[in-house]
């Protein structure tokens, strides 16, 4: 049967992974290797690893992380941040990831989708989307970029469509509004974005407990979820998390 | 020695640190000739049939994956490495290697489904060597939109199944016929039991 994923995402800064509150405040709380290894173990079904370095120079430091990562974790793994070109996703894919993930790069030059899908294929190629809640917009929530700091003028459901027909393998829908709030997912919006496009799309923003991740997955219609902070902090293991989801009939990887 | 034969497909980086990680005794290598003296032959890939057949006949490395299957040293196919092992391939009205009969189809877009099947999937498998110490319906990671038929050509099962596993419709996760196995699943992705049937392939298969 095929199943839901839960992906585990690590925020890593100069080489240490952290988790921020509305893209604030960010604190350290440990090594990504480590982490990684500790949710694997776990039973996790992929990691992102989201490199939030500020300056372009320290950005070597990631590609060591990746490799690290690559050495000793033995499932699917995305690698995101900091990515503007081909190349740049070449440093990361040839490092050992699967799947590099690109954002306000791609709203600046949607070509960069098309590129690195014909280069790595789609499979490789994760759009991730911040979206906010925006009247004026058609679907109702608009795209920003940034951080969240930038709006675009683009329309949540146009864009993810868009990325579909220039090539992006996958989704991930990540909230403005819910991230770090751990009130649980934007379940509209991900349904809105699940049934319009034929690519995978992981909810990204907003778990804090596991019955979360059981409405998105269902009302929400999401392929998979991320979560971090209610990971991160010890208060749910992967497993308590995959234990509720399969009580709850949604099929998830138990082994 | 195992050869991983490199024709720069997108999984080889992981299937490497996959063999490095199980202490194999295995070399990357797109010369034919070394393809075709080693004692074993991984056969990876991620990526596009039609464009993949054009790097191995450019390098000659279609017929030394064929000489080498015919010696009877056991070849394991990844993915697309598996695909490629079949006769035909829709994905761009390919012809493949065969080695091992059959047809790979575009999963239906009408069933409900993404395509690609992008994440954890079960097996059911046939408890042959590749397979030993791995439960029934044990899940492996897949990223695919094309598929292996469960049947030949001619619409008659394939006796060449090894396991099974249901995306919609059933297709055929794994493949087996003689010294030529085959997953189209990643075990170099697939956590714990992909790393013991890497494992199997490296150790429990002669």
């Amino acid at each position: 049967m095929f199943q839901k994923r839960i992906v585990v995402c690590l925020d890593v800064r100069d080489g240490k992974t952290t988790k921020g509150i509305r893209f604030q405040g960010n604190v350290d709380i440990g090594d990504p290797v480590q982490m990684a290894q500790e949710y694997y173990l776990q039973g996790v079904d992929e990691l992102v690893f989201y490199d939030i370095t500020a300056s372009a120079e320290r950005r070597g430091i990631m590609i060591d992380v990746v490799r690290r990562v690559a050495e000793k974790i033995f499932i699917p793994f995305c690698v995101g941040g900091g990515i503007a070109t081909v190349d740049d996703m070449s440093a990361v894919i040839m490092a050992g990831a699967e799947k590099v993930s690109i954002n306000s790069a791609a709203v600046r030059n949607p070509s960069i989708i098309t590129g690195g899908a014909r280069r790595y294929g789609s499979q490789c190629i994760v759009l991730g989307m911040d979206a906010e809640a925006d009247s004026s917009m058609p679907s109702g929530y608009g795209i920003v970029i940034d951080g969240g700091r930038v709006k675009t003028g683009k329309d949540m459901l146009e864009w993810a469509k868009e990325a579909e027909s220039l090539g992006a393998g996958e989704i991930v829908l990540n909230s403005i509004d819910a991230d770090g709030t751990r009130d649980g997912y934007e379940i509209t919006a991900t349904r809105l974005v699940s049934e319009s496009v034929g690519i995978p799309v992981v909810a990204s923003g907003g778990a804090g407990n596991p019955g979360h991740l059981v409405e998105v997955l269902t009302r929400g219609k999401a392929d998979a979820a991320l979560v971090a902070s209610m990971v991160h902090y010890g208060d749910f293991s992967v497993g308590d998390i995959k234990k509720e989801l399969s009580e709850s009939n949604v099929p998830v990887r138990l082994d | 020695m195992i050869a991983v034969v490199d024709y720069e497909a997108g999984n080889l980086k992981s299937v490497e640190t996959a063999l490095y990680y199980l202490n194999a005794d295995f070399t990357i290598s797109s010369d034919p000739e070394i393809i075709v003296k080693s004692d074993k032959v991984i056969f990876p890939g991620v990526g596009e049939a039609k464009h993949a057949m054009g790097v191995l006949r450019s390098r000659g490395l279609d017929e030394a994956i064929i000489t080498f299957a015919s010696t009877g040293k056991s070849l394991f196919g990844i993915c697309l490495g598996c695909q490629i092992l079949q006769d035909y391939s829709e994905e761009r009205d390919t012809q493949l290697l065969g080695l091992i009969p059959g047809d790979v189809k575009l999963f239906p877009s009408d069933m409900g489904l993404k395509v690609p099947q992008i994440g954890w999937n079960t097996v059911s498998h046939d408890s042959s060597l590749l397979f030993e110490g791995i439960p029934q319906e044990s899940s492996f990671y897949f990223v695919h939109s094309y598929y292996l038929s469960t049947e030949l050509s001619g619409g008659s099962d394939s006796p060449w199944i090894a396991g099974r596993s249901d995306y919609g419709i059933t297709f055929a996760s794994a493949v087996h016929r003689d010294n030529i196995w085959a997953t189209q699943f990643h075990p170099e992705k697939s956590g714990p039991k992909g790393l013991k049937l890497l494992d199997n392939f490296i150790r429990r298969i002669d």
